[in-house]
C-alpha cells in the first residue's frame, strides 16, 4: 500500500474512534478528564516498559489503559473528599502521575528509545514506518490494525450499548433505579477512552488528542438536537477536517497531526459564529431584536398606564420622555422610530398616543 | 401477605455532621395518594432518595412489598427534581418518555413497538403531544415537568415517588399534574409526592407525612394534618 | 552529588532557585484566585495556546529574545481565554469542552508552525521546544530579571486591586452590581495569570504549569477560610515547592526541575489534605466517628426508652437483642449496641444486671427527652 495512503486511512481512523468516543465526554462533562487521561497513559506506557522491556507488547495498551482509568478514580476519589473542586482534581492528579512518568524516564530509561516527545507530540508521517508482518508477508501498517481494532471496539461499545450510555448520562439517578448500573457504564466508557488515547498517541500524540476528541463533539452540539445526529455529524466533521488537515499538511511540509488539530479548531470556530440556530451571531441577534422588542413593550405600557389619568400630558412629552424611562437618547431615538413605523403610536404636538394598533400588541401575550 | 405496601424501619441518614433523617418510621399502605411536608432542609428529598437505594442510610431498612428494594425495582416509578439533569442534553421530548421503558427492556435491547406507543400514550394522557419533538431545553418549567410524569407512567410502576413535580408550573399544569396522580390512585397505586405548598395538601392529599428531620406524625390528612402538628413541624426551626 | 556548600554557592543554582522562587509565590498567589473561581484548569489551557505566538513572534523576528517571545506568548493566551470565554458565554457548550478544545488547537497550530520553522535552513530555533517541559537549569540571569521585575509588578497589581478581587472572586455578579466593573476585573485578573503562566513555561514548561497553579491554592484552602490567609499560605507552599524543588533537581542527578517541584507541591497538597485542622481528613474522621458515635448512642436509648414504654415497669430491663429492630442482627450491629449501652451506663443513662439485660434510668429518661426536642420532635 502507499505510504501516503496509509497515513490517511490511519488518520482516519484515529479521528472516528476519537470523534465517536467524544460525544459522550462532551455530554458527561469529561472533556478535561480526557485531557488527564491523555498524560498520565505515559505512566502506564513507562511502567510497563520497565516489566517487559518491550515497546510493542500488547501489555502496553492494557497497562496504559488501567493507568487512565485509575487516573478517573484517583481524581473522582479527591472530588469525593469535597475538599476541592472538580476541576482542580484533575489538575492535580494528572501533572503528579505524568512527573513520575518523566522522573522515571530521564533517570532509568535514558539510553532507551523511550522517547518523550513521541508521546506527546506523536508522529502521523511514521506512521508507515512500522509494518504488520505475518509469516513473512507485509500486511501493511501496523497502526492501521490496530487502531482499526480500537474503532471496531468502540463502534461496538456504542451501537450495543446506546440506550444505556443515553440514559446514565441523561439521568444518573433514573439508570440506577432501572437497574443499569451507572457506574459500570461510566468506567467502561473511560476504559475505552484510555484505550482510544493510548492507540491513538503514537500517532497524533497526547495533546493533540484532545482536539480529535472534543472538536467535532462541540461543532457537532451546535449543529443538532438530537444525539444520534450529534454523533452522525461528529464522524463526519472529524473525517472531513482530517482530510482537509492532511492536505493542507502535504502543502505546506509541516506537522500532519497539528495540521488536522488546526484545521478542528478552525472548523469549530467557524460553527461556532455562524451556527444556524446556536452560532454566536445568531444569538447576538436574538438577543439584541429581544432587547428591543422589551423596549418597544414597556414604552407601550408606560403610555398605556397612564393614559386617562392625571399625568398623562407630563408623561407622554416626547421631550421629556427620557427622564421617564431613564433612557438615553440615541436608544429612545430608535425606539421611537421603531413604535412610529409599526403605526404603535402617533405624535401629536409634542405628545405620544397609543394607536389601537398599538394597544393590541401591547395586550396580545 | 404484609399489611403495608411500603415499610421503613428505624432509617437514619447523616452527611458529615448532623443527621439529616433521623430514626424515621414509616408506613405507607397501598393505594393511597401521600404528601412529604416540611421546612427546608427537612429531608424530604433524602427520604425518596433513601428508600431508593440513591442514598446509602446509615443504618436502617426499607421493604417495599416485604421484600427488599432490589427485587421490588421493577414496580417502582421515580420522578427526580427537575435541576438533576441537564436540560441542554440532544434529546426530544418522545425519547425522554421513551426511556422510562428502559427498565422493562433491560440491557443491549432497543424499545420496540410496543414501548413506542407506551410513549405516545404516556404523552398524550399529559397532553403534550404537540411538542413530541421538541428538544427538551425549549420546553417551559411545566412541560418539562410533564415530560417527566409521562416518563414515569411509562415505568409502569405500582409505586411512584416524585421529588416536588409541582415546582415552578403554572396553575393549570398543576391541576393538570394533580388529575393525572389522582387517577394513578384511583387505579390502585401508590403515589408519595414530595411537597412544599401546606395551602393544598388537603385538597391534593389524602395521606400525609410531616417530617423535620425525624417524623412527627403520618397518616391520614383530616386526622394529622392539624394545626398542632404543623406547628411542630415548622415551629422548631432556629 | 554535589556537596551542600558547593551547592550554596554555585551562582548558577542561585539564579535557578531565584526564578522558581519568584514563579512559585506568584503562582501560589493567582491560583488562589484561579481556585476559588473554580477556573481551575484555565492555567493548562492558556499556558498551551501560548505556544502559536511564541512560534509566531520567532517567525517573524528571528530572534530568540525572551521579551518578544513572552509578548507573543501573552497575546495568543490571551487570545484563547478570550475565546474560551466567549463559547462559554454564547452556547450551552460547557466551560470544560471550550478548555479542551482551545487547548489542544491551539497547541496544534503551534507544532504546525514550528515544524514550518524548523524547514527553514539557519533559523536559530534551538530550545524552542524546551517550552514543553521547560529548562530551569538554561535560564540566563537575564530570564530571571525579567521574571523577577514581572513577579513584583503582578504582586503590585494583586496588592493594589485586594478589595476588589476579593469581591470578585466571591460573588462576580454582587460584585457588579455594587458598580465594580467586572468585566474589567475579569480582564485584569486573566492577564496577569496570563503573564504569570508565561513566565514559568521557561523553567517549568507547558503540561506542569498547570500543578503550579492549582496545587498552592487548593493546599492553603485546608488551613483557613480567609482569603488573605490563604493567600499568604499559597504563595508560602509555592516558594517552598520552587526552591525545594530546585535544589532536589540539582542535589540528585538525572532529576529535571520541573517534575521534581511538582512532586513536591504534591506533597504538600496531600499532607494539607489528610493533617488540616477542621477540614483535613483525618480531623474529620475522627469527628465522624464521635458523631456517629453519638448517633448510635442516642438510637439505643430511644430504643431502651421505646421499649420500656410498652411495659408497666418503664425500668424493665431487655436483652441487648431486642434494642435493635431495624437491623439484621450481625456481630458488628450487635457490637456497636454494646458499646453504646456501656458507654450510656458511663453516663449513668442505663444500667444493666448479672443477665446482661439492660435498663433505663431516670437521667436517661431525661435525655431522651432532650434528644427528642433537639430532632424538633414533641416533648415528653
Amino acid at each position: 500500500m502507499n505510504p501516503q495512503l496509509e497515513i490517511i486511512i490511519t488518520a482516519v481512523i484515529v479521528s472516528s474512534a476519537c470523534a465517536l468516543l467524544g460525544v459522550f465526554l462532551v455530554l458527561r462533562k469529561m472533556a478535561m478528564m480526557t485531557d488527564a487521561i491523555a498524560h498520565t497513559i505515559l505512566l502506564g506506557i513507562v511502567l510497563v516498559f520497565f516489566i517487559t522491556e518491550s515497546l510493542t507488547s500488547p501489555f502496553l495498551i492494557i497497562g496504559a489503559a488501567a493507568m487512565g482509568v485509575l487516573t478517573v478514580y484517583l481524581t473522582e476519589l479527591l472530588q469525593r473528599t469535597k475538599l476541592m473542586a472538580e476541576d482542580s482534581s484533575i489538575g492535580l492528579v494528572f501533572p503528579l502521575l505524568f512527573s513520575i512518568a518523566i522522573i522515571l524516564i530521564t533517570r532509568y530509561a535514558g539510553n532507551v528509545h523511550l522517547d518523550v516527545d513521541a508521546v506527546l507530540l506523536g508522529e502521523l508521517a511514521f506512521v508507515p514506518f512500522d509494518r504488520f508482518i505475518v509469516l513473512g508477508r507485509d500486511l501493511g501498517a501496523r497502526a492501521i490494525y490496530i487502531m482499526g481494532a480500537i474503532l471496531l471496539l468502540d463502534l461496538f461499545f456504542v451501537t450495543l450499548f446506546y440506550k444505556e450510555l443515553k440514559l446514565v448520562t441523561f439521568d444518573r439517578a433514573l439508570a440506577s433505579i432501572l437497574g443499569f448500573s451507572p457506574l459500570l457504564i461510566h468506567y467502561a466508557l473511560m476504559g475505552l477512552v484510555s484505550i482510544t488515547a493510548v492507540g491513538a498517541f503514537e500517532a497524533v500524540g497526547s495533546i493533540l488528542v484532545i482536539a480529535f476528541m472534543i472538536g467535532p463533539p462541540i461543532s457537532a452540539y451546535l449543529l443538532t438536537d438530537k444525539l444520534s445526529n450529534m454523533l452522525f455529524f461528529s464522524l463526519l466533521i472529524g473525517i472531513i477536517n482530517t482530510l482537509i488537515g492532511y492536505q493542507i499538511s502535504v502543502y505546506f511540509d509541516v506537522s500532519i497531526a497539528g495540521s488536522i488539530a488546526t484545521m478542528i479548531g478552525i472548523t469549530f470556530l467557524f460553527i461556532f459564529i455562524f451556527a444556524p440556530q446556536r452560532g454566536m451571531v445568531t444569538m447576538i441577534y436574538t438577543r439584541r431584536i429581544q432587547q428591543l422588542d422589551y423596549a418597544v413593550k414597556s414604552l407601550l405600557f408606560h403610555l398605556y398606564n397612564h393614559e386617562g389619568t392625571a399625568q398623562e400630558k407630563e408623561e407622554s412629552k416626547r421631550d421629556s420622555l427620557h427622564e421617564h424611562l431613564h433612557w438615553e437618547d440615541r436608544f429612545l431615538e430608535k425606539i421611537l422610530k421603531k413604535v412610529i413605523r409599526e403605526q404603535y403610536v402617533v405624535v401629536k404636538q409634542g405628545y405620544l398616543k397609543l394607536t389601537p394598533g398599538g394597544r393590541e400588541y401591547l395586550i396580545k401575550d | 401477605m404484609p399489611k403495608y405496601l411500603i415499610e421503613v424501619e428505624d432509617m437514619t441518614v447523616a452527611y458529615e455532621k448532623k443527621p439529616v433523617l433521623w430514626d424515621i418510621d414509616l408506613k405507607i399502605p397501598k393505594g393511597v395518594l401521600m404528601a412529604i411536608v416540611g421546612p427546608n432542609g427537612a429531608g424530604k428529598s433524602t427520604l425518596i432518595k433513601a428508600m431508593l437505594d440513591l442514598v446509602k442510610p446509615i443504618s436502617g431498612k426499607v421493604l417495599f412489598n416485604g421484600a427488599d428494594y432490589h427485587s421490588q425495582r421493577r414496580y417502582i416509578g421515580y420522578v427526580p427534581q427537575r435541576e438533576s439533569v441537564d436540560w441542554d442534553f440532544p434529546t426530544s421530548v418522545f425519547d425522554v418518555v421513551l426511556m422510562g421503558t428502559y427498565g422493562q427492556i433491560g440491557w443491549i435491547k432497543r424499545p420496540g413497538r410496543k414501548e413506542k406507543e407506551k410513549a405516545l400514550d404516556a404523552i398524550k394522557k399529559v397532553g403534550m403531544e404537540e411538542f413530541i419533538d421538541r428538544q427538551i431545553s425549549q420546553l417551559s418549567g411545566g412541560q418539562q415537568q410533564r415530560v417527566f410524569l409521562a416518563r414515569a407512567l411509562v415505568q409502569d410502576a405500582d409505586i411512584y415517588f416524585m421529588d416536588e413535580p409541582l415546582q415552578g408550573v403554572d396553575a393549570r399544569t398543576e391541576k393538570a399534574i394533580i388529575r393525572i396522580l389522582q387517577k394513578l390512585r384511583t387505579n390502585g397505586k401508590t403515589v408519595v409526592v414530595v411537597h412544599h405548598d401546606l395551602q393544598t395538601v388537603q385538597e391534593y392529599f389524602d395521606w400525609v407525612t410531616l417530617l423535620n428531620t425525624k417524623i412527627i406524625k403520618y397518616g391520614r390528612v383530616e386526622e394529622v394534618f392539624n394545626e398542632d402538628n404543623l406547628k411542630i413541624t415548622y415551629g422548631k426551626i432556629v | 552529588m554535589i556537596s551542600i556548600e558547593a551547592l550554596l554557592s554555585d551562582y548558577t543554582l542561585q539564579i535557578v532557585t531565584l526564578g522558581s522562587a519568584m514563579l512559585g509565590v506568584v503562582s501560589g498567589v493567582l491560583g488562589s484566585f484561579a481556585v476559588l473561581r473554580k477556573q481551575s484548569l484555565l492555567g493548562d489551557a492558556v499556558s498551551h495556546a501560548a505556544l502559536p505566538g511564541i512560534v509566531f513572534v520567532f517567525l517573524l523576528t528571528g530572534i530568540k529574545q525572551t521579551e518578544m517571545l513572552l509578548l507573543g506568548a501573552l497575546i495568543s493566551g490571551l487570545l484563547g481565554t478570550l475565546i474560551i470565554i466567549s463559547i462559554d458565554r454564547y452556547t450551552r457548550i460547557k466551560f470544560d469542552s471550550a478548555l479542551g478544545l482551545i487547548l489542544s488547537s491551539f497547541f496544534g497550530l503551534g507544532l504546525v508552525l514550528l515544524t514550518y520553522i524548523q524547514k527553514i535552513p539557519n533559523a536559530n530555533q534551538a530550545g524552542l521546544e524546551s517550552f514543553i517541559f521547560g529548562q530551569a537549569s538554561t535560564l540566563l540571569k537575564r530570564d530571571v530579571y525579567i521574571m523577577i521585575a514581572l513577579g513584583t509588578i503582578i504582586l503590585l497589581i494583586v496588592g493594589l486591586l485586594w478589595k476588589e478581587l476579593k469581591i470578585f472572586s466571591f460573588d462576580p455578579e454582587f460584585a457588579q452590581s455594587l458598580g465594580f466593573p467586572d468585566k474589567k476585573i475579569n480582564i485584569i485578573l486573566s492577564s496577569i495569570t496570563v503573564v504569570a503562566i508565561i513566565i514559568g513555561l521557561q523553567s517549568v514548561g507547558v503540561i506542569l504549569m498547570s500543578a503550579l497553579l492549582i496545587a498552592p491554592g487548593v493546599a492553603a484552602r485546608q488551613w483557613t477560610d480567609q482569603l488573605s490567609v490563604m493567600v499568604i499560605l499559597a504563595a508560602t507552599f509555592g516558594l517552598m515547592a520552587g526552591v525545594l524543588g530546585t535544589v532536589l533537581s540539582s542535589l540528585v542527578e538525572n532529576m529535571p526541575t520541573g517534575p521534581a517541584i511538582v512532586i513536591v507541591i504534591s506533597l504538600i497538597v496531600f499532607l494539607s489534605l489528610f493533617l488540616a485542622t477542621k477540614r483535613g481528613l483525618l480531623w474529620r474522621h475522627l469527628q465522624m466517628r464521635k458523631n456517629s458515635r453519638a448517633i448510635n448512642e442516642e438510637r439505643v436509648l430511644t430504643a431502651l426508652y421505646q421499649l420500656a414504654l410498652n411495659h408497666d415497669d418503664i425500668y424493665h430491663a431487655h436483652q441487648t437483642a431486642m434494642l435493635n429492630p431495624g437491623e439484621a442482627i450481625t456481630r458488628k450491629a450487635d457490637k456497636n449496641i454494646v458499646n453504646s449501652l456501656h458507654a450510656l451506663r458511663a453516663k449513668g443513662y442505663v444500667r444493666s444486671d448479672y443477665f446482661d439485660t439492660w435498663a433505663i434510668t431516670d437521667a436517661g429518661i431525661e435525655q431522651v427527652s432532650r434528644i427528642m426536642v433537639e430532632n424538633g420532635g414533641e416533648e415528653l
